[in-house]
């Protein structure tokens, strides 16, 4: 704990901004192992590096060790900018980035050894779950610590949408974690059947609303303006936007439970709610690509615009994607199919993935004292890869996604089915294939970005910026 | 369906707590000014090197030219 009431606490988000880098290499190459095993089913060696066991790896090293440190860092960051105030919380604060990096840490032992509680992206066992809750608990008395001792009267839209993140996931984490220990690596849920189905996909669906959504918003309302030099189009739309998307995300889960056990009105409820959901999410993402309206010029050569820009194009797409997927019809062909798997994508490889990535390019060179990135040239070829990548895996998901579901619905004249599963599995080997390339370039933009990182770190300052008095700022 | 005697308490619970959020939000005059904010943050950072004793000098400049190329 180096510096005095004076400076902003820019050591946490350094920590953080780091360790977004190195988990997002992490998770992503996990990513493209598993990829790799379905294409050559020889690569699943012993138990441990099975596909069953790395798969919850992937996803809870990409959502909560990439994404959610990528959130720590940027919301830290803002909150302290915009509060003009150091981090409030004193000790909490390296709390919060340790407690989650032990998180983490236990995450990729207890997953391979095939220790889970068997819920999907809430896969850890009870001790990690309580500490990820002390962990949370922390995060939010330094958030909203912060926010109470801040010098200004207005809370700047961007952190209603981090606090909103943070409330939300707490309440998720824990109605959802809520399990009756029998050993000290074995528990089973409070809920079962299909109840635990519904309480699963309402935490599931609002994890992603809440965590790869709300936050990651946050993120785009603080970083979109910066780097762009331009406040947002409309700060009156950003404001709807918020209040919009929170009064009415919580119901959308239930869409990941069609044509089950669920009763059918939950399930149409459901349906309606995600479809609601397509005008808030529209309003956010035209909102922030308009803030380049009349500077559409920087696009051209700024690479931290483009990611940023790309990410909402990215959000747009998918949140037209989902509601669309929801509608029962649709996800008669959809669900279970590889097309589910490529608008998961479409969201964390294109939006949350490339929004962080473009903050966290914003964020090293001014947390090491430099003016820009070690080479720029480099972020724009990182641009240019991870975009090819990620239209490679959507594209080819969405080919074999349908093809899959053409294929196991359709039926010979005298009703028995024309294809069996594994001549499904067969056809989708080539674009599985393609998916796997496609993972391969996103991994080699992040060893870019990192080596970027590095380049950018060696030989830099880390000195705390002071608080900076409020400009024109009237209560 | 008992699951929804929890998620639906829990939502009512939630829709609540937003709604005095709001109600507060609105009643401490955070949304009088839907304009300022969006320029303040833009000046509310330390410039990434000061040329020599200017201070916030560089940030300002640059925020002003980008207002006058919107007209």
């Amino acid at each position: 704990m180096s510096g005095t009431q004076t400076t902003y606490n820019d050591k946490v988000v350094r920590q953080f901004a780091v360790m977004t880098v190195i988990w997002g290499i992490v998770g992503m190459l996990v990513g493209v192992i598993i990829a790799a095993q379905l294409v050559w089913p020889e690569l699943n060696i012993g138990p441990w590096l099975h596909f069953g066991r790395l798969r919850p790896l992937h996803t809870n090293a990409v959502i909560f060790a990439f994404g959610g440190c990528a959130l720590f860092a940027t919301s830290y960051w803002c909150v302290q900018r915009t509060s003009h105030v150091r981090l409030w919380g004193g000790p909490l604060v390296p709390f919060t980035f340790w407690g989650w990096q032990i998180v983490i840490l236990l995450a990729a032992i207890t997953l391979p050894l095939g220790l889970t509680s068997g819920k999907e992206y809430a896969e850890l066992e009870w001790p990690i779950d309580i500490l990820i809750t002390l962990v949370w608990v922390s995060y939010a008395l330094v958030f909203f610590g912060t926010i109470a001792v801040r010098k200004v009267s207005h809370i700047y839209v961007a952190n209603w949408f981090f606090g909103a993140f943070i409330i939300a996931v707490a309440l998720l984490h824990i109605v959802n974690s809520m399990e009756v220990p029998v050993s000290l690596t074995k528990s089973y849920s409070m809920y079962s059947g299909v109840q635990d189905a519904m309480i699963q996909w309402w935490y599931g669906h609002n994890a992603v609303g809440f965590f790869l959504t709300a936050g990651f918003l946050g993120m785009m309302y603080y970083f979109v303006p910066k780097q762009a030099g331009r406040p947002v189009y409309s700060y009156r739309l950003s404001v709807v936007h918020f209040w919009a998307l929170i009064f009415t995300y919580m119901w959308a889960g239930p869409h990941h439970l069609h044509y089950t056990a669920l009763p059918d009105w939950t399930q149409s409820v459901g349906m309606v709610f995600s479809l609601i959901l397509l005008a808030p999410s529209w309003g956010g993402m035209i909102n922030g690509i308009m803030t380049l309206s009349g500077a559409w010029h920087k696009l051209r050569d700024d690479p931290i615009l483009k990611f940023l820009i790309t990410s909402l194009s990215f959000y747009g797409m998918s949140t037209f994607e989902g509601p669309m997927m929801s509608i029962k019809t649709v996800n008669a062909l959809s669900h279970y199919t590889d097309w589910t798997v490529g608008h998961v994508h479409s969201g964390a490889l294109g939006w949350v993935a490339m929004v962080s990535i473009g903050s966290i390019y914003y964020l090293l060179p001014k947390l090491f004292g430099k003016t820009e990135m070690y080479s720029t040239k480099l972020v724009t070829t990182h641009f240019w890869i991870a975009t090819i990548g990620t239209v490679l895996y959507i594209a080819s998901m969405w080919i074999a996604g349908v093809m899959q579901g053409l294929m196991w619905r359709a039926v010979n004249a005298d009703g028995t089915l024309a294809y069996s599963f594994v001549e499904s599995v067969k056809g989708s080997y080539p674009f599985w294939a393609i998916r796997w390339l496609g993972g391969v370039l996103f991994l080699s933009g992040m060893l870019l970005m990192a080596y970027n990182m590095f380049k950018t770190i060696a030989g830099g300052k880390t000195e705390d910026a002071p608080v900076m008095v409020p400009a024109g700022h009237h209560a | 369906m008992e699951s929804v005697y929890l998620l639906i308490p829990v939502s009512v619970l939630l829709v609540f707590g937003i709604a005095i959020a709001f109600w507060w939000s609105v009643r401490s005059g955070q949304f009088d000014d839907l304009e300022g904010p969006g320029f303040r943050v833009l000046m509310d950072d330390n410039p990434p090197k000061p040329p020599a004793g200017a201070g916030a000098g560089a940030a300002d400049v640059d925020v002003d030219a980008d207002k006058a190329g919107k007209v």
